[in-house]
This record gives structure tokens, C-alpha cells and sequence, in this order.
């Protein structure tokens, strides 16, 4: 009755043997392709020093009144513009200015990249029922799959700087880019495509003009969970690297700084809630024109 | 402004034209044409027969109207002659074109200059205005900018939305947003107009607006209209030419008065019996022929009035007959009030 108590597992050696064989055969990987790969990655570390070198050099008076036009264009809003300038205010005047504009950086490239790669993997996956079936179970693995785990491998590829740290939030934040922008083509209502259809849309067109344009308040909510998801990524981000306000948290973690780790954090929560605000009510604004009901 | 368009090349023939929904429909046209019926083929196979052996000729320039009650398949029929819908057999000829045998491309380019359609729920873009809506058939062909807002005042206009151009369809009553459905297919400029059960979500008093908006416009567009409805009254009053409708297929097709005077069974009776005949009766189906040696009666009246009308004018003048004629003003026929009064009134249930 042993087989009742223990779970009747592979031999240990047949095991062993799996993981080594498996292992080896990712290292040879690495070895014959690590730099091809790394060479591949190299306009993203460019792009990456780029605007981190803009976000840090550029005096702070000039982020602060680039930030609140940014805020004032999206959502029109004048209590959005001023708590979003005090939370920056604040965050500088207790010492992080240069590690946020890191991490804000390191969002910005991020949530681009995601909306570059994100946008046509959900428009393709939109015309394709079969697509659908093969991506979405990818998209469970890639949000449910512990970061550590995928951390691996891209370290092992990539070693540890900003590069791999920006693959393994993209690959975490990407999901609800993807699912949105799906959903949000899935849903635009059909008479108004059947409309387009007779009066000789091409499927071109029919993007442009009706499904992209309908899909935009989804696709919306898409770019802030991608957002919101890439700033929760920030301090695991850091064990490999990535500058910014993870690596403080990091610090703290290790040395038990109770204040370090709340101020940074805080500062995490701060720009997570500008953020939010400020492509949240830039969503509602896109959709204006359907709060104005004929009565 | 279009020119006149009644001619064979913007008419419509169907023929033969089947359709049935389920997988590997095409399998089983053989069987329905051998008399298997549309509940058979449901229950035996779960397939859906749509329409059955569709023959119909739309003359060009008029109004043609499909009348049918829901799941008759009249919105499964209409869709065919631009494919929004595949038939499963037959063919769809409009001039010496074969719709169905179109190529995307084809079908693509018959789309943006031979049709145009107007829909139940209007389907208009939300996103735009009452102008961007309405210039999009011309914007998707690619004609300037300039022509395309020209185009499309022109049109807003004439349906009665001046002023109106900036509004979103959301700010718009149900018929407003019609009048913009209506405006943006006629901008199209294309000789075929279809209209699905165009005025079937409008109040009835919007809804007669509508029908003579509709009316007053052919008198000048002269296009092709293929009108749905599932209102016997609207049918009657719009349609140079009605085919009725049953369960995928037709079951009399004529001008309204044919209908009227000669329903093709016990169904069409049914209906028919609510009708306001007064209305859709003219003078040359009921008049009596001319007693010879008689004098003409003082007032004329042409073949092509309705009986309403003849009453009316007959009660105006304080007589009691009066004299049909033809177009070049010959008396072909006389009439009574007794005559007149006898035809309007719905014949006995059971005649």
C-alpha cells in the first residue's frame, strides 16, 4: 500500500537526468545565442538610457510643468493638475526625485513598448477565434507565472541591467493590454459593422474608422493596467538591476529600514495614483460623446 | 444631383435564390427543391431555411416594398442583393452583374457606387457628428474632402437637419438620427437605395413624416428603392410594386391594388382586411364602362386617383358622379358615389 501513502513519482535519476539535460541544453542556448540576442535587445537599451537621461538631466522645474500640461491636455482637469504637481512636490522634497524619475522612465518606456506590441497581438487575435484559443492561455501563463520564475532565464540570456528588467515587466504588464484591446475590437457593435460593410469599407477601413475608434475607451482602460501593473513590477525589477525606486524598497528589505521601505513606497503609490487619474479620465473624455443622451 | 435613373440597368432580378443556414448548407438545396419544407429540414437535418426559391423583378427607378411579418426572412433577402449575406443557391442580377459571383474587390466597388442602406437601428458611427456621419460612403471612395462635405450639406439639408451638423447621434431624437441614416445614403449617390425596416423603430406620426420625406425625394432621385417592412399600411402606401412574404418565400407579388383587390390566399385576405382600400383602390379598377349617349359628368377626374380622392372631390362639387379619364383627358369610364363607397368598404368576411 506504499503507493497510496507516497505519490508514485518519476525515478529520481530519470528526474535528475530531465532537469540537467534541460538545464545543459538552455546553457548551450545562451552560449551560441547570448549575443545575437543581446545584440537584438540593443536599440531598447539606447532608447532606455535615452529617456532615462531625459527624465533625470532635464531641470525639475521643466518635468513639473511637462507633467501638468500632460495632465491638463488629458483630462482637463484642474484638481487632477494640481494633486498630481503637490505628489511630485512632495516626493521631491523628501529626496527621491531622482529615483522616480527612474522609475517614471522605466514606465514610460515600458507601457510604450506594451501598446507598440500590445495593439496589433490584440487587433490580430480580434479577427481570429483560433488565435484567440492559442493566445489567451499563453496570457494566464505570462500573468500567473511567479516573476522570479521568468526572471531566470532572461538573466541568464541577457545578464542584469535595465534590458532584462524591461522584458520581465513588459511581459508582466503586457496581458491586459492585449486582452483589452481584444475584447474591446470584439465588442463594437455589429449593425454599425455591418453598416461599414455595405457601404463598402475595406477591412482596413473598417479598423480605422469604426473598430479602432470604439475599441479606444477599452483599449484605454488597457494602457492604465498596463501601467498600474508595470509600477507593481518596479521593486522586483530591481533584483535585477533596474534602477529607481524598487532598489531603495530592495535596501530596506534586507536591512530592515522600516522608513526607507514606507517613504519609498509611498512615493511608488503616489505616481501609481497620478498615473491612474490622469489615463483614467483621458479615457472618460474619449467618451464624451455618449454621455450626452438626447432627451 | 442624380440624373433620372429609371432604367434596366439599375432594375434588380432574383432568381432562383436560396438560402439556408447550417453547415454545409449547400448540400441540401437538392432536397428542399424536391419539396422538402422548411420544418422537415429543421427537424430532420437542424438547418434553417432562410428563403426558398426567391424570384422577384425590381424594375429600375421604383419602389419596390417586401412585406413580411418577423422571420419571414425579408432582412435575410434584402442583404442578398448587396451580400451582406451569401445565398446558398441562385443568382442576384443587377443590370447584367451577377452579385454573387463578385470577387471582394467587385463587391467592394458595387457596394460604394451602385448601393446605398438604411437601417432598422439606424447604425450610425457614435463617434462622429451628424457631418462625419453622413460623408462616410464618400470619404471610404476616396472622394476629395471638399466634394464630400458639399455633397453631404446638401443632403443634411434636405432632410431637415440644418443646423444640426455638429450633434452626435446620442443628442438625436430616434427620427433625427433616421433623417442622418437617410442623408448619409443618399450623399452616397449610388442608384440603389436599400432600406431595412428604415421607419419600423419610429413613432407612427415620425414614421408618416418619414414615408413622405421618402416620397417627396423619389419624385426627384428616381433611384431603385428596395424597401422592408413588416407594416401592410406602409407597404401599400410606399410601394409601386409589393411582394409579401412567408416563411423564405414569396406568396404574391403586384402593385398595391392588385394585393388589395385579388389576395392570393387566405393570409394575404387576412391582412388585407385592415387595409384603408380607399387609399389604395384607383378609379380605372372599379370604374363602369362609358353609357353611350350619355353627357359626360361635370367632373373629371384622371384613371390614376385613389378612391379617397374621387370621394372627396365629388363631395366638394356637391355631385354624384363622375367622369374617368386617361392621360390625354378622353373619358374611358364613369363612376358613382354609390360605386365609390361600395369599393371602399372592406367586402364581408366570408366573400
Amino acid at each position: 500500500m506504499d503507493w497510496l501513502t507516497r505519490f508514485p513519482h518519476m525515478d529520481d535519476d530519470t528526474l535528475r537526468v530531465l532537469k540537467k539535460s534541460i538545464d545543459e541544453g538552455f546553457r548551450g542556448f545562451t552560449r551560441a545565442y547570448g549575443d545575437s540576442i543581446e545584440g537584438f535587445f540593443q536599440p531598447l537599451q539606447y532608447f532606455l538610457i535615452q529617456s532615462e537621461r531625459f527624465m533625470t538631466n532635464t531641470p525639475w522645474p521643466i518635468i513639473l510643468l511637462l507633467i501638468a500640461a500632460i495632465a491638463w491636455f488629458a483630462t482637463r482637469s484642474w484638481r487632477i493638475v494640481i494633486s498630481s504637481v503637490v505628489t511630485l512636490l512632495v516626493i521631491g522634497y523628501f529626496d527621491m526625485w531622482d529615483d522616480t524619475m527612474k522609475t517614471i522612465s522605466m514606465i514610460l518606456v515600458c507601457t510604450i513598448l506594451s501598446i507598440v506590441l500590445g495593439i496589433p497581438i490584440g487587433i490580430a487575435m480580434s479577427r481570429s477565434d483560433r488565435l484567440q484559443s492559442w493566445i489567451n492561455p499563453i496570457l494566464d501563463i505570462m500573468q500567473t507565472m511567479p516573476s522570479f520564475v521568468y526572471l531566470i532565464p532572461v538573466v541568464m540570456l541577457l545578464g542584469i541591467g535595465k534590458v532584462p528588467g524591461l522584458i520581465a515587466v513588459v511581459i508582466y504588464a503586457i496581458p491586459p493590454m492585449i486582452r483589452l484591446t481584444n475584447l474591446g475590437i470584439r465588442q463594437v457593435d455589429r449593425d454599425v459593422l455591418e453598416a461599414a460593410d455595405a457601404f463598402g469599407s475595406s477591412s482596413w477601413q473598417k479598423l480605422k474608422n469604426v473598430q479602432m475608434p470604439l475599441a479606444l475607451p477599452t483599449i484605454m482602460a488597457g494602457i492604465n493596467q498596463t501601467i498600474m501593473m508595470a509600477l507593481a513590477m518596479v521593486v522586483i525589477a530591481s533584483m535585477i538591476g533596474v534602477q529607481g525606486l524598487g532598489q531603495p524598497v530592495l535596501k530596506a528589505i534586507a536591512n530592515q529600514y522600516f522608513t526607507l521601505g514606507v517613504f519609498n513606497g509611498l512615493a511608488i503609490v503616489g505616481i501609481a495614483i497620478v498615473f491612474d487619474r490622469i489615463s483614467q479620465a483621458y479615457g472618460k473624455r474619449l467618451q464624451r460623446h455618449l454621455e450626452v443622451i438626447h432627451g | 444631383m442624380a440624373e433620372p435613373q429609371k432604367n434596366a440597368e439599375n432594375g434588380i432580378h432574383i432568381r432562383n435564390l436560396y438560402k439556408i443556414f447550417g453547415h454545409g448548407a449547400a448540400g441540401y438545396v437538392d432536397m428542399v427543391k424536391k419539396g422538402m419544407t422548411k420544418a422537415e429540414l429543421n427537424e430532420k437535418h437542424g438547418h434553417v431555411l432562410g428563403l426558398k426559391d426567391i424570384n422577384i423583378d425590381m424594375p429600375g427607378g421604383d419602389i419596390f416594398v417586401i412585406m413580411g411579418l418577423s422571420g419571414s426572412g425579408k432582412s435575410t433577402l434584402i442583404r442578398h442583393i448587396n451580400r451582406l449575406i451569401d445565398p446558398t443557391a441562385g443568382e442576384v442580377l443587377v443590370g447584367d452583374a451577377d452579385v454573387v459571383k463578385m470577387n471582394p474587390r467587385e463587391l467592394r466597388d458595387f457596394r460604394r457606387h451602385k448601393t446605398a442602406m438604411v437601417f432598422q437601428k439606424f447604425a450610425l458611427l457614435p463617434h462622429r457628428n451628424v457631418l462625419e456621419n453622413t460623408v462616410y460612403g464618400l470619404e471610404v471612395q476616396g472622394v476629395p474632402r471638399a466634394r464630400q462635405v458639399e455633397s453631404a450639406m446638401r443632403w443634411i439639408e434636405r432632410v431637415g437637419l440644418k443646423g444640426f451638423e455638429q450633434k452626435y447621434p446620442n443628442q438625436l431624437s430616434g427620427g433625427m438620427q433616421q433623417r442622418v441614416g437617410l442623408a448619409r445614403a443618399l450623399t452616397n449617390d449610388a442608384p440603389i437605395l436599400l432600406m431595412d425596416e428604415a421607419f419600423s423603430a419610429l413613432d407612427p406620426l415620425i414614421r408618416m413624416d418619414m414615408q413622405s420625406v421618402l416620397l417627396d425625394l423619389q419624385k426627384e432621385i428616381k433611384k431603385t428603392i428596395v424597401f422592408i417592412t413588416h407594416d401592410l399600411d406602409e407597404a401599400l402606401r410606399l410601394g409601386d410594386r409589393v411582394a409579401i412574404l412567408r416563411d423564405g418565400e414569396v406568396i404574391q407579388q403586384g402593385t398595391a391594388q392588385d394585393i388589395v383587390l385579388n389576395p392570393a390566399d387566405g393570409y394575404i385576405a387576412n391582412f388585407v382586411k385592415e387595409v384603408n382600400r380607399g387609399r389604395v383602390i384607383r378609379l380605372d379598377a372599379v370604374m363602369a364602362p362609358i353609357n353611350a349617349g350619355a353627357q359626360p359628368a361635370s367632373v373629371r377626374a384622371h384613371a390614376d386617383t385613389t378612391l379617397d380622392e374621387a370621394a372627396t372631390m365629388l363631395t366638394k362639387a356637391g355631385q354624384t358622379e363622375l367622369s374617368v379619364v386617361n392621360g390625354n383627358g378622353e373619358q374611358i369610364g364613369r363612376l358613382d358615389l354609390q360605386r365609390i363607397i361600395s369599393a371602399m368598404v372592406t367586402p364581408a368576411a366570408g366573400n
